[in-house]
């Protein structure tokens, strides 16, 4: 499978010195290793939010760095949470005398490694406060798993935790306000193809032309159900389906969506499904406050969407509507 | 040669042997990812212990402990993701049960510590498809091996790669609870657990290093003298360094 790379091992590297010649107004590098930093960071007196985890996501996670979102991202080797040291080091770039949020994805190594960062942040004087997001309806939460994956809704918590903590909020203000977010938020995916990882060379899962995966994570990891070739309409109404099923949301509910497109789906697409989602949205009395459609949490070139819906309540909305300046995500004054 | 020049020089070789496997299988151990998993633990165990390497190379002199913990420090700080801290950090923790030497009650402790640290970090039980599967087995065969039958080490590390062997071919039939393979649900029934399977790849480097360095050394430790019908073949006791490096692998 052809690949506009060098060496595979050099991939994440690359890309970050990449982002770095692209937005040298908005992030920098720390020395030697793979995070980005807001260039202005840390900020004085201000919650330091910290988010990472594999890479191959872009432009999650360093193309939301900046005024409004976040202060650091740890970048892992692709789908490969990002070790304890250098998210150790990424959370004290980022303290500005207030403590620091993790913004963490439900994913076993990442939870182990932003832990252990975190204990060596407090020993270095740091406080550190963190939030594990897990919106992936798909996932059975129970003994038998490890729970729900945390994957485009992260978007969300980024935002809100960004916004409260760019108005001066406390690291515990910061962190309600992202767990209230991660309680309201249900994400669903599905692929029409498999991603394919610069080291392997070809697609993780086979997929044939008359089949699609329902379920999907962000990693190419295989779905949980596999079935026939749906129609855009169709796809729409059963992820939309099952995250409502999820939330259980009452008419007159007030949401924010996002559909995210896995990296290889055209944007034309991408709007086709959120016009169906918008329909199911609006026959049940749900009103769309903000709709987000495009690529925030992809999965190298993978074709397919996620679907996500998050319930708002007044002071998640003012926190959405906050002004916000990254490479990935601007809302203006 | 000291005993531990020697134990220290069988132990570099291990890391090495260890080293060459894991490279050798890279592709393997993707394969076994990519159909439950994320297509990575391959490259990351590759990329892990061949900064292994690099880094035991540069120590001087150090003590079986020192390098043992070497090898977990630098797992922890070049693999990421689960695995980093699955193996690294256990085996950084479970080095203090390690001394300047080792002997088959040290080998038993530090593979016993190596366990229950994989349990404390990634809360897995025998049965839910991970590393756990291979491991345990292979940890409480050494144990009763060298604790209740005597064995001579070598023995004892050969019966614990063949447990660990069978505990990797019991996760392909059930059902993953933990790791990424938990999601699948019950798709994930009928595939190979790839961190059993490559805890399985290190204990085997290891058995064969061993094996490599008693060929024709030196005398019997006090265990297999206690036992010479149970253990024809053994026949020096750096085996006991090679033993508890199994474990640590």
């Amino acid at each position: 499978m052809k690949k506009l790379i060098n060496e595979p091992e050099d991939v994440v590297d690359e890309m970050l010195d990449g982002m770095v010649a692209a937005h040298p107004q908005q992030v920098r590098r720390l020395d030697g290793i793979e995070v980005l930093v807001r260039v202005d960071g840390p900020v004085e007196n201000k919650v330091g939010i910290v988010s990472g985890g594999g890479s191959s996501h872009e432009p999650t996670h360093a193309g939301y760095l900046g005024p409004g979102m976040l202060d650091g991202a740890a970048a892992g080797e692709m789908f490969t949470s990002p070790t304890a040291d250098q998210l150790g080091e990424t959370i004290e770039a980022c303290d500005g005398g207030e403590g620091v949020l993790c913004v963490v994805k439900n994913y076993e190594g990442d939870v182990m490694n932003f832990d252990t960062a975190a204990e060596m942040a407090d020993m270095e004087g740091v406080e550190v406060a963190q939030v594990v997001v897990n919106d992936d309806v798909a996932v059975e939460d129970s003994l038998y798993t490890s729970g729900r994956r945390g994957v485009c809704g992260t978007i969300f918590v980024h935002k809100v935790a960004g916004a409260k903590a760019a108005q001066a909020g406390s690291l515990s203000e910061v962190a309600a306000v992202a767990e209230k977010a991660i309680d309201r938020v249900g994400t669903m995916g599905m692929a029409l193809t498999s991603c394919v990882t610069p080291e392997k060379g070809e697609p993780t899962f086979e997929l044939g032309e008359d089949e699609i995966e329902l379920g999907i994570g962000i990693h190419g990891e295989p779905g949980t159900e596999r079935t026939g070739v749906m129609t855009a309409d169709e796809v729409a109404d059963h992820l939309t389906e099952a995250v409502l099923a999820d939330l259980e949301l009452d008419a007159g509910a007030e949401v924010a969506t996002i559909v995210n497109g896995m990296g290889g789906t055209p944007l034309s697409e991408l709007y086709i499904v959120n016009r169906r989602v918008q329909e199911v949205l609006g026959e049940r009395d749900i009103e769309t406050w903000d709709g987000w459609v495009g690529d925030y949490m992809t999965s190298l070139d993978m074709c397919g969407c996620s679907i996500t819906v998050m319930e708002l309540d007044a002071e998640l909305k003012e926190l959405l509507a906050f002004p916000v300046d990254t490479p990935a995500l601007t809302v203006a004054e | 040669m000291t005993d531990e020049d020697a134990q220290r020089e069988a132990l570099l070789d291990a890391i090495e042997s260890v080293a060459a496997r894991l490279a050798a299988e890279k592709s393997h151990l993707t394969e076994l990812d990519s159909a439950i998993g994320d297509a990575d633990h391959g490259a990351n165990m590759d990329r892990g212990f061949e900064a292994v390497v690099e880094a035991v190379e540069e120590l001087d002199e150090a003590s079986v402990a020192e390098i043992t913990k070497t090898v977990g420090v630098t797992l922890v700080s070049t693999v990421g993701g689960a695995s980093g801290p699955l193996y690294g950090g256990s085996i950084m923790s479970a080095s203090t049960e390690l001394g300047p030497g080792i002997t088959a009650e040290t080998a038993v402790a530090f593979a016993e510590a190596y366990l229950e640290k994989v349990q404390d970090r990634g809360g897995a039980q025998v049965g839910a498809k991970t590393m756990v599967d291979a491991l345990t087995p292979a940890v409480h065969t050494l144990k009763k091996s060298i604790e209740q039958d005597d064995l001579a080490p070598l023995e004892a590390l050969a019966k614990a790669v063949d447990a660990a062997e069978r505990g990797v071919r019991f996760t392909t039939p059930i059902r993953a609870k933990k790791g990424r393979a938990s999601y699948l649900g019950w798709r994930s029934v009928g595939h190979r657990d790839p961190g059993a399977t490559s805890t399985l790849f290190i204990l085997e480097e290891l058995l064969e290093t061993a094996e490599d360095h008693l060929d024709g050394g030196a005398e019997r430790d006090a265990t297999a003298t206690t036992t010479p019908d149970k253990t024809p073949e053994a026949d020096g006791d750096g085996v006991d360094g090679e033993g508890t490096d199994a474990e640590g692998g």
